[in-house]
């Protein structure tokens, strides 16, 4: 087609390499008996792909893209292949939001994040709101009872006072209504245009008291698939607020605690399996993290789903799928076959819980994959989000 | 959510696919192709082909704008995003199209100035505000865009705007459309016109394909519903042995189109006598350049652009795959070596790419999901959907 000769080079030329390596130690054993129809052939197609999405991930880029920090494939491919392999210990992984450990006779809950969401202040809260209550919630369906939280600052030159004054504010606001209460911290300050404002990371460590073993890996087919509200009310919110795209729409942020809904429903619900808070990578993310870890099929219903009127349109436009945007006060929840209608009722019974709903169920099918039920009727895969389409939405 | 759910009600989807299946001549194969990758888009994500019989096949089209771009362009592109004090904007779909040294992202990453875009006139918000820096724009699109390149194009010649650029590789869709129907390695029965592009060009371009080639056309708009019922126009054509341009998107698209687009366009842009499509080659006055009246604002003329040519990569079939020849699973590299996080081929980096959005969506064991359609059915009593 084209008189050029350069082959390209990079990762390009690599992929085809190990392409070539694993094509050539075949699998002959697998060629299915019976009709070698086109329907035969796409399967070995889906097999050899399964098989490739299960070898381990390797980090091809040499530099950090805005991708890695997107919470889908390259964040968990970036994760697997650098820090778990660097820090690797039984209690990193299982890779849930919160580490589970025994100090004594107490056992613990231990998480972090960082916050670098930009605006600083949104629709419904602030970057001090969602450094409270995301490492909240990331005990909180850890099955813990949040107890205290550190926080460090890092902070650019040039930074208003009265800003980091506001932030804190709402800091000790959601902490007081998270019931935690902020015990060490840290401040840095960088050279103007070495950071954007004002970063943020929090730890938080929470008591389990409960008897509960929770993690996505203990999903079983036939267990229900629950979400405590409508989603993707915070990432559009953040969309809009930075006022780059000229959509007005009356959204805020759904940033909140989520200690209380969820110690409710370990209380009155022996069947949980496991709770998971949607944050970056939305809904979507979580239902793969349940299909891959417990190698299970996962089937949601999208009429199902909630999501708000404005939320739905302003996705719309914007060409993105409510499924994979953030959320920072909703939890998804795995709970046994049977058990569904009262995890649900409690939900529903909760402030922070009342347009809960059944999405789906965990079934025996297509392992590893998520699969939805249109709302026109068909059937399609949602897989874990590739690219980022909104930097730093938390 | 009004005017959008009307067109994904499942209880007309099943009238409409009941009607289609009557349709179909028991023992005939029928092969349409869906033109737009925003067509595409809408099949895969709505999982509209559990509603056709096995017997009609849905061909994807060569309209994706992000996939018909050949390497040597981005690398070209990449090359003016490294010139002294440019700042490269685009819009997000090209962001991670693969060069042959890495993506936009990549190039970002490694320090080049490259900012994501929604309009081209946030590119010119982007040059008012970096006076000393120069501003280029990669405009990319069929017909669909192009009107919105012209405008910026006015606009900046209006203010006098001396630091902003259109790197321009506008295409547009029917010598695209007359490549396919010329190419020996397709029969098609139909095509299901591109709804976007038609809202500028209007539906008479497409006249040629009924007349010349016997072939119906039914333009179409992007809900599943839409598309269902351009199905189901296409088969009555067939059906009836007529082939016409019919427009079942006529609540936006006129059938001469959209004039003031169109005089915008051809205000500010002209054929180029050749331009290179992935996959497809060479074809002759498929692409518009900048006029010289604008010489002031096109990229290509302020700038030394290489014209690197590069071949793409042996094991990549995006050509085939863009004629509609090849099924995107019938690939080498699908999903193995070519996935949506490291595309090696267009088609599998934009979301209206038929590599991507059948693996995003459609990759599913055909067979299983028969299965319970089956079971369900047996469990219903009836004979269910795929039977």
């Amino acid at each position: 087609m084209t008189g050029g000769s350069e082959a390209p080079g990079g990762w390009i030329a690599e992929a085809l390499r190990e392409h070539a390596e694993h094509a050539e130690q075949g699998q002959p054993g697998e060629a299915r008996a019976g009709h070698p129809g086109m329907t035969d052939r796409e399967q070995q197609v889906l097999d050899r792909i399964d098989r490739a999405r299960r070898r381990r991930p390797r980090v091809r880029e040499d530099r950090i893209t805005m991708s890695h920090g997107a919470g889908g494939k390259a964040t968990h491919t970036l994760i697997e292949a650098v820090f778990l392999e660097a820090f690797r210990n039984p209690l990193l992984e299982p890779m849930e939001d919160a580490a589970s450990l025994r100090l004594g006779d107490s056992r613990l809950a231990l998480t972090t994040d960082s916050y670098v969401v930009s605006p600083l202040f949104f629709p419904g809260g602030c970057i001090g709101d969602l450094a409270v209550n995301g490492t909240v919630n990331d005990l909180a369906v850890a099955g813990a009872t949040p107890r205290f939280l550190s926080a460090g600052f890092i902070l650019e030159e040039g930074f208003p006072v009265a800003d980091l004054s506001r932030i804190a504010e709402a800091m000790r606001d959601a902490a007081a209504a998270a019931g935690v209460a902020v015990v060490t911290g840290d401040t840095k300050v960088v050279e103007r245009g070495k950071a954007d404002g004002c970063y943020i990371n929090t730890a938080g460590v929470g008591v389990i008291e409960r008897g509960v073993a929770l993690g996505v890996a203990r999903a079983r087919p036939g267990d229900a698939i629950l979400v405590s509200g409508p989603i993707g009310d915070h990432g559009v919110t953040i969309m809009l607020a930075r006022g780059e795209l000229d959509i007005e729409a009356d959204i805020s942020s759904d940033t909140a605690p989520l200690a209380g809904l969820a110690a409710a429903l370990l209380d009155a619900v022996p069947g949980v399996r496991a709770m998971r808070d949607a944050t970056r990578g939305g809904v979507a993310t979580i239902l793969n993290e349940i299909a891959r870890s417990a190698g299970v099929g996962v089937l949601v219903s999208e009429d199902d789903i909630p999501v708000r009127p404005a939320v739905r349109g302003a996705a719309e436009l914007l060409g993105i799928d409510p499924m994979y945007v953030a959320c920072e006060g909703r939890m998804v929840a795995v709970v046994e076959a049977g058990q569904a209608e009262a995890a649900l009722a409690v939900l529903r019974a909760h402030p922070l819980g009342e347009q809960a709903a059944v999405i789906g169920e965990v079934t025996g099918e297509s392992p590893g994959i998520v699969r939805l039920k249109t709302a026109f009727g068909g059937t399609r895969i949602v897989d874990l989000l590739v690219g980022d389409p909104l930097p730093r939405i938390c | 959510m009004r005017f959008v759910d009307e067109f994904r009600d499942a209880e007309k989807a099943h009238a409409l696919a009941a009607k289609i299946a009557a349709l179909a001549e028991p023992g005939r194969q029928y092969k349409l192709m869906e033109v737009c990758g925003g067509h595409t888009h809408t099949i895969y994500k709505h999982g509209l082909e559990d509603y056709l019989p096995e017997t009609i096949t849905l061909v994807h089209g060569p309209g994706c704008p992000v996939c018909v771009i050949p390497m040597g362009r981005v690398d070209d592109a990449m090359h003016l995003a490294a010139q002294p004090d440019v700042i490269m904007t685009s819009f997000g779909d090209m962001m991670r199209v693969p060069g042959s040294n890495g993506s936009f992202f990549d190039a970002k990453a490694r320090g080049t100035d490259i900012r994501m875009v929604y309009s081209p006139l946030d590119s010119l918000k982007i040059a008012r505000a970096n006076p000393d820096k120069r501003v280029v724009f990669m405009a990319i699109g069929f017909e669909t865009t192009a009107p919105s390149t012209a405008m910026t194009l006015l606009r900046a010649a209006a203010e006098g705007l001396g630091n902003f650029s259109v790197f321009c590789n506008h295409v547009t869709i029917i010598p695209a459309i007359k490549a396919i129907l010329d190419s020996p390695d397709l029969r098609l029965d139909g095509f299901i016109g591109p709804g976007h592009v038609s809202t500028v060009i209007g539906c008479r371009p497409y006249e040629f394909i009924a007349r010349d080639y016997g072939k119906p056309v039914v333009v179409a708009g992007f809900e599943p519903l839409d598309i269902l019922q351009s199905i189901y126009m296409l088969m009555a054509q067939l059906a009836e042995g007529r082939a016409e341009v019919e427009n079942q998107y006529a609540r936006v698209v006129p059938w001469d189109g959209n004039l003031v687009a169109l005089r915008a366009i051809g205000q500010t842009m002209e054929l180029r006598p050749y331009f290179e499509w992935r996959g497809l080659g060479f074809i002759s006055h498929s692409a518009l350049r900048v006029r010289d009246r604008y010489a002031a604002f096109d990229a290509e003329r302020l700038f030394e652009v290489p014209g690197v040519r590069v071949a793409d990569p042996k094991a990549c079939q995006c050509g085939e795959v863009l004629k509609g020849v090849l099924k995107p699973w019938e690939c080498k590299v699908f999903g193995t070596a070519c996935t949506p996080e490291t595309p090696i081929g267009t088609c599998m980096v934009s979301p209206e790419g038929a590599c991507a959005a059948y693996y995003n969506y459609g990759r599913m064991h055909r067979q299983r999901v028969a299965e319970a359609a089956g079971a369900a059915a047996a469990n219903r009593g009836d004979g269910g959907l795929l039977s």
